[in-house]
């Protein structure tokens, strides 16, 4: 049993699926694929344990050995990687019940769930693989099952949204695609190991370069970096919210993760970095990421648009973190994916809780929330403070090693200008502090109750996690910075 | 007791944080929830000075809590400067919190609960800022003080407040985040350590030019200490009610942010390496510039909370200005002036406070001849003056002595002369106020060519001779932060010891 846990991450949720189909019940279909989902993250704790003490998880699926058979392979970075996402996939899951109640038709409760579990399916999916071309397969998994589910939002805008990230995400995906072709074609192989061997050979021909160049345009494109992020902040907004929370804090870093998989460990540290210059275009897009979406977020009136627009400018710290190109900034991004997943998380999970309530999460709509639901608005501020990087939260720590990594390196003016960008933060979640705190409601004969339980439950246990990795970080710290050693191949 | 002076160094942190539970608990009670608090405070000044007993019997104190990053303790070790914060701040916290529950029943506020809880946590920061072995601690919490106290400031939830509020959080969250932070992290990458060190961390052969800018990073990363260009959050801050602008913002955060200074230029960068850094001069000058200035703009404000604002900007300039001199009389000068000016200044606004909430006035312009119905308060604004002033015989007198000392030692002439020029600016805009509350018909007899048509006053304008004090609880605060001020003075001794063992390790 305990071999068999790398495959067992993907096919739990991929099973349970049907399974669903066929329960039809709505209660009955939530408790199964929170059980299912649940599995997902018991058994990515016990993989992640397992990469700690043993080191890289190789499994062969079918028994079929490497090169030719699709191999699974699980080392510190995926392991992270699985948990996060299965974690956060589980918490987010104890709120839905009650969330789409209000925001999806009755009939569709089951698809629902069901596309829930094939999009995590995909993720965990992407992440577990070790084969170029099983990545694109769950990549397509997991985008088409999340086309559906944002298109099931219960405004018009949601359709519209998700055509636009579907023909974005489909050009993403094809460009992926070709790369990998490319690759395929002037190696002859598929398994990531085998390539990260083979690459070097060929490294100087032209169609490397052209196959590494599709690769990272599309997982740009699928990660929203700066100026590919157009589709993210409506396909975020008019998607029911339960779907908001769970793809912001994991959708985009299962596209950091390919970004980091494949330049690291399929291209190379010496390719990526070197040949080609990834270090100047990185670091000035992830820098105008930042300052642009941040502005934009704090013009925005709807709170989901502006949280999803703090998303981009969270993406370009990655980013900027990533394009150092040294195991502290590769750390700091790898610590922030973990961090932003605890923060947004939280936050959107929140922001489902005023839906539920409100109706909608116009701006204007907040006046008076500050009383009406005092925790659902204090995990807001929490969540809002983490995003900050006030001391304490896990936003501290992220930005910490963000810092230490960019001054390391004498990076001086950059730090600078990362530190302005994140007061950009305390202007967009002021802005909210305030309606809530500082205005009487729209209507005061209209009565808002605080969040049901099912809501305070999961929304809590996300902010609770964003204090206690705060100050506890041995484990966040420990394996972000084993994975970043392992990528680099310095021994820990 | 069998409590070791460990565990009460970090009880003292943990039971202001501890108290706000039950203070929420006993919200309902309006009585029970003050004694509450007034308890806690008792506690803490009984733990505080069983620690300063126990410091002056020259046991170390220290206590570890854990390791947040690796290499980043949060852990706390007791020296002279922090027992000597940790007693003004716990003892005027007693003070203010009798004070408040005059001010803040008879002015009849809302949300009582959770501006009591707020104070609470805002001293457990302090508390945990003044025993802080290392800069990461005190930088947890520096920010732990801001937050908590920003529901204080914006108590009111006009939208007065909200904007005091804005530039308040703005100013204090943009210099600590962008200059402190930054500081931080690269002192850390430069010297290897945080810890605060007798002498400093810094290697003798650090870069003299990053070693400046670090200082520059500091001295406006600091912004609590509210050096100009970075004081405008203290004005705006004084929409709070006036227990928070007294404690607070006398008290508590303005002198967090000097003792930041002061702990940041003795313990990190120390003496010998501050004076040889060109930076320092240039930030001396800077501080100056930041007395004079802010001294002149108290001048011109009509309301007195924000006069008194004004003139803490220029006093905690003085701080600066002693830490910055880089020696020991400069350090000991800054260290007293941090309790000195607490006290003078606390009277200050616990009698601002008294005068708005018996006779409703907030402007200077109409507080002739109220001596006369107050005169207690009046009595104490008048001595605490002369406090902020430095003359005897309070307690100002002897700060303000060694800061001279200081300037001249270092043959910092032009500071010496900003300093003068400044106390003589102190006395133009306190000293006539009780003077004008005391003589109103003098004043006006003189002044009344001018005033004529707007504001003449003539024997029927004038208040009635009606005594009309503060709330009993209010009034007993101001006399006793009042004889402080002149105990100070005659009795300066134990403040002194712990000032100059600073330097010179445990006492």
């Amino acid at each position: 049993m305990i071999t068999h846990l790398p495959i067992l991450q993907v096919i739990t949720p991929l099973m349970a699926a049907p399974i669903c189909l066929l329960l039809n019940r709505s209660q009955l279909v939530w408790m199964f694929s929170l059980l299912a989902s649940g599995l997902a993250f018991l058994i990515s704790i016990l993989l992640l344990q397992q990469v700690m003490i043993s080191g890289v998880i190789s499994y062969e699926l079918g028994g079929w050995q490497a090169p030719w058979g699709i191999e699974y392979r699980i080392d510190k970075l995926n392991a992270f990687l699985l948990l996060i996402i299965s974690g956060i996939s589980t918490v987010v899951l104890v709120a839905a019940q009650t969330s789409i109640e209000k925001e999806i038709p009755k009939d569709k409760y089951t698809y629902f769930y069901v596309l829930y579990l094939l999009s995590l399916t995909g993720m965990l999916g992407i992440v577990a693989t070790g084969d170029a071309f099983n990545v694109f397969v769950f990549l397509e998994i997991s985008s088409l099952s999340a086309y559906a589910l944002i298109a099931m939002g219960q405004k018009r805008q949601a359709l519209w949204a998700s055509y636009q990230y579907l023909i974005m995400g489909t050009i993403g995906a094809t460009f992926i695609l070709i790369g990998i072709g490319l690759m395929y074609q002037m190696t002859g192989t598929l398994n990531m190991a085998d390539l990260s061997q083979r690459l070097p050979e060929v490294a100087q021909t032209r169609t490397v370069f052209v196959s590494f160049v599709f690769v990272i345009v599309g997982v740009c494109l699928k990660l929203a970096m700066f100026p590919l992020h157009l589709w993210l902040p409506n396909a975020y907004a008019y998607a029911p919210s339960i779907v908001t929370a769970f793809f912001a804090a994991t959708a985009t870093k299962v596209a950091v993760y390919l970004l980091i998989r494949f330049t690291f460990s399929v291209f190379g540290l010496s390719f990526s970095f070197t040949t080609i210059p990834l270090q100047t275009l990185f670091m000035a897009l992830g820098l105008i990421g930042i300052f642009i979406a941040s502005a934009t977020a704090i013009y925005q009136k709807n709170v989901k648009h502006i949280f999803a627009y703090s998303s981009i400018a969270q993406i370009g710290y990655m980013i900027v973190g990533f394009s150092l190109s040294t195991v502290t900034g590769l750390t700091a991004t790898l610590l922030h994916m973990f961090n932003h997943a605890l923060m947004k998380g939280a936050i959107f999970l929140a922001l489902a809780a005023v839906i539920y309530r409100v109706g909608n999460v116009e701006l204007n709509h907040f006046r008076g929330l500050g009383r009406q639901m005092p925790l659902t608005m204090a995990a807001i501020v929490i969540g809002g403070l983490s995003l900050i990087g006030v001391p304490l939260t896990v936003g501290f720590v992220s930005k910490w090693y963000l810092l230490t990594a960019l001054v390391e390196q004498g990076w001086w003016p950059i730090a600078v200008l990362i530190l302005l960008g994140s007061m950009l933060a305390v202007v967009y979640v002021w802005r909210i502090v305030e309606v809530a705190y500082f205005k009487a409601p729209l209507d005061e004969n209209i009565k808002v109750k605080e969040a049901p339980v099912s809501f305070l439950i999961p929304i809590w246990t996300l902010v609770i996690a964003n204090i206690y990795f705060g100050i506890d970080t041995r484990l966040s710290v420990q394996v972000a910075k084993g994975a970043a050693q392992s990528l680099f191949g310095v021994s820990p | 007791m069998n409590i070791s002076l460990e565990l009460m160094l970090q009880l003292c942190i943990i039971i202001p944080f501890l108290a706000t539970f039950s203070i929420v608990a006993s919200r309902r009670y309006p009585n029970l929830r003050e004694s509450v608090t007034l308890s806690t405070c008792i506690v803490l000044i009984f733990l505080v000075v069983t620690l300063y007993q126990g410091l002056s019997s020259g046991k170390s104190i220290s206590a570890y809590w854990w390791e947040l990053l690796p290499g980043l303790t949060i852990s706390f070790d007791i020296e002279p400067l922090g027992m000597l914060f940790a007693l003004v701040a716990s003892f005027l916290w007693l003070v203010t919190t009798c004070y408040a529950i005059g001010y803040m029943r008879s002015h009849q506020e809302k949300n009582q609960t959770r501006f009591y809880m707020c104070f609470a946590v805002a001293i457990g920061a302090v508390m945990g800022l003044a025993f802080s072995a290392n800069l990461f601690t005190l930088f947890i919490f520096y920010e732990v003080l801001t937050l908590s106290t920003y529901p204080l400031v914006t108590h009111a939830g006009t939208e007065k407040a909200k904007k005091g509020g804005r530039t308040y959080l703005g100013i204090l969250l943009t210099t600590s985040i962008v200059f402190f932070l930054l500081a931080i992290v690269s002192t850390w990458l430069v010297a290897g350590t945080l810890d605060f060190k007798p002498g400093g961390i810094f290697a003798d052969n650090v870069d003299k030019v990053i070693a400046s800018t670090l200082l520059v990073l500091f001295i406006f990363g600091i912004g609590k200490a509210a050096i100009m260009p970075f004081h405008r959050w203290l004005p705006a801050a004084m929409v709070a009610p006036t227990p928070v602008s007294s404690l607070l913002h006398a008290v508590a955060v303005v002198k967090a942010g000097v003792f930041t200074v002061l702990k940041v230029c003795t313990f990190i960068f120390g003496l010998d390496l501050l004076a040889q850094l060109p930076s320092t001069q240039f930030l001396l000058y800077l501080a100056g510039a930041s007395v004079l200035l802010a001294s002149l703009v108290a001048m011109r404000q009509d309301n007195l909370k924000a006069r008194l604002a004004y003139s803490t900007v220029s006093q905690l300039g003085y701080v600066t200005i002693g830490a910055l001199l880089a020696t020991s009389s400069g350090v000991i000068g800054s260290a007293m002036h941090i309790a000195m000016h607490a006290f003078g200044k606390i009277t200050l606004f616990f009698c601002a406070g008294a005068i708005l909430v018996t006779l409703h006035k907030s402007k200077i312009s109409e507080m002739r001849g109220i001596g006369l119905q107050m005169p207690i308060t009046m009595i104490a604004f008048f001595i605490a003056s002369l406090s902020i002033i430095g003359v005897p015989p309070t307690g100002g007198t002897w700060s303000k002595w060694y800061l001279m000392m200081g300037t001249i030692e270092t043959e910092q002439f032009v500071l010496m002369v900003i300093l003068m020029l400044s106390s003589l600016l102190n006395i133009a805009y306190l000293l006539p106020i009780p003077f004008h509350a005391f003589f109103p018909k003098l004043i006006s007899f003189k002044t009344s060519d001018k005033l004529s048509g707007t504001t003449n006053i003539t024997e029927e304008s004038l208040p009635s001779f009606e005594i009309k004090e503060a709330p009993l609880p209010s009034l007993i605060a101001i006399v006793i932060t009042t004889l402080g001020c002149l105990t100070l003075f005659i009795y300066p001794q134990p403040l002194f010891d712990l000032a100059s063992a600073i330097l010179t390790g445990r006492e």
